[in-house]
C-alpha cells in the first residue's frame, strides 16, 4: 500500500507518471511530494514502494 | 501600454485582481471575463482527480497568481511556492502566512522572512500583509515586487478599515500597493484607487454577491473610475461654500 493524500492506495510498483495518469491528472499542472520531498518532473519514472507516502498537489480556487 | 500596472516588468492593463475562491466552477469564467481581470489568484491543495480542475475554467491568457495559503511560517511558504513552480506557474507568488484562525491576520514577521527566502529562490514575491510601514519596507528590501496590504480581515467584506495606514504605504513605499482582502463593495474599491492604490484584489465581495457576474462588472467600473479620478487629481476641499454659478449678473425684477 502507498499512502496517497493520506489514504492507503494499491499503488506499489506503479511509477509516479502511471499514478497521475490513473488519477487523470496532468503532470505539467501537478506537483508531487514523495516521502516529504518535492519530486522533480525528471523523477516521475520513480517506482513507488510499499509504505511510501505521496502527496499530489494541484491548483484549487483561492484568494 | 498607457497607464499600465507594472509588477516586476510584467505589464497589465487591468487593475482588478480577482481571487478564485468560494466560486462555483461554472461561474469563474464569466466572473473573470466580466471583471476583465488579467490576474487571478489560486491556492494549492491536495487534488485527487482532474475532473473539476479550476484551470479549465480560467480564460486563456490570464496570469495565474498562486498564493501560499496554508503556510504558518516562512519555510512552509517557500515549500508551497516551490510546489506552485513544479505545477507549472511562473515566478509571481502571493505570499500569505497566517497563524491566527479567528481574524486570519497575516504574520508580517514571517511574511518578510518569506519574501527574502522566495526572492533568493528566484520567485517574485507579492506579500499579503498587515499595513505596517516598517514591515512593508522590510518586504521591499527583501525583494517584494508589490505590497498587498489588507483593507480589513480576509473575507469580511468590511471595507477600507485600514485606510489611513494603507495611505501611508502608498505615500512612502516605491512599489505598487495592491489593496487586498476585506473590500466588500465597489465604492470601497473605488476609494482605494482614488487614493492611489495601484490595484485592488477582491474575491469574497464578488463570490458572495447576489449576482456574481453583475458584481464583477460593478467592481471593474469602480476600479477604473477610482484610477481615473486619481490620475485626474481630485478637487480641493473647503470648510465654507464656494458658489459654482456666477455671483454677478443676477436677474432683476
Amino acid at each position: 500500500m502507498v499512502i496517497i493524500n493520506g489514504e492507503p492506495k494499491d499503488a506499489a510498483g506503479k511509477t509516479v507518471m502511471e499514478l497521475l495518469a490513473s488519477m487523470k491528472l496532468l503532470p505539467e499542472r501537478t506537483a508531487v511530494i514523495v516521502e516529504g520531498e518535492i519530486l522533480p518532473k525528471s523523477g516521475y519514472d520513480r517506482i513507488l514502494a510499499d509504505g511510501e507516502t505521496v502527496e499530489i498537489i494541484g491548483f484549487v480556487g483561492g484568494g | 501600454m498607457a497607464d499600465a500596472l507594472v509588477i516586476a516588468g510584467h505589464e497589465f492593463s487591468s487593475r482588478f485582481i480577482l481571487g478564485s475562491g468560494k466560486f462555483d466552477l461554472d461561474l469563474i469564467r464569466a466572473a473573470v471575463e466580466h471583471a476583465k481581470a488579467q490576474i487571478v489568484t489560486l491556492a494549492l491543495r491536495r487534488v485527487n482527480s482532474f475532473s473539476g480542475n479550476i484551470l479549465e475554467h480560467i480564460p486563456e491568457g490570464v496570469t495565474l497568481l498562486p498564493n501560499t495559503s496554508g503556510a504558518r511560517n516562512a519555510e512552509e511558504a517557500l515549500k508551497i511556492a516551490r510546489l506552485a513552480r513544479e505545477a507549472g506557474c511562473g515566478g509571481l507568488i502571493k505570499i500569505e502566512v497566517i497563524r491566527d484562525s479567528k481574524y486570519l491576520l497575516p504574520d508580517n514577521y514571517q511574511t518578510a522572512k518569506a519574501c527574502e527566502m522566495l526572492a533568493k529562490d528566484g520567485f517574485i514575491p507579492l506579500p499579503y500583509m498587515y499595513p505596517d510601514l516598517y514591515a512593508a519596507r522590510d518586504m521591499a528590501n527583501a525583494g517584494a515586487a508589490a505590497i498587498m496590504p489588507l483593507a480589513a480581515p480576509i473575507g469580511s467584506n468590511q471595507g477600507l478599515a485600514a485606510k489611513q495606514f494603507i495611505r501611508i504605504l502608498i505615500e512612502e513605499i516605491d512599489l505598487p500597493i495592491i489593496v487586498d482582502a476585506g473590500i466588500g463593495k465597489p465604492s470601497q474599491a473605488c476609494e482605494a484607487m482614488e487614493m492611489g492604490a495601484a490595484a485592488v484584489m477582491a474575491n469574497t465581495a464578488i463570490a458572495t454577491a447576489g449576482n456574481i457576474v453583475e458584481m464583477a462588472k460593478a467592481f471593474r467600473h469602480a476600479i477604473i473610475a477610482g484610477r481615473t479620478a486619481y490620475l485626474a487629481g481630485t478637487g480641493r476641499v473647503l470648510d465654507r461654500g464656494s458658489a459654482s454659478s456666477p455671483l454677478t449678473g443676477f436677474i432683476q425684477d
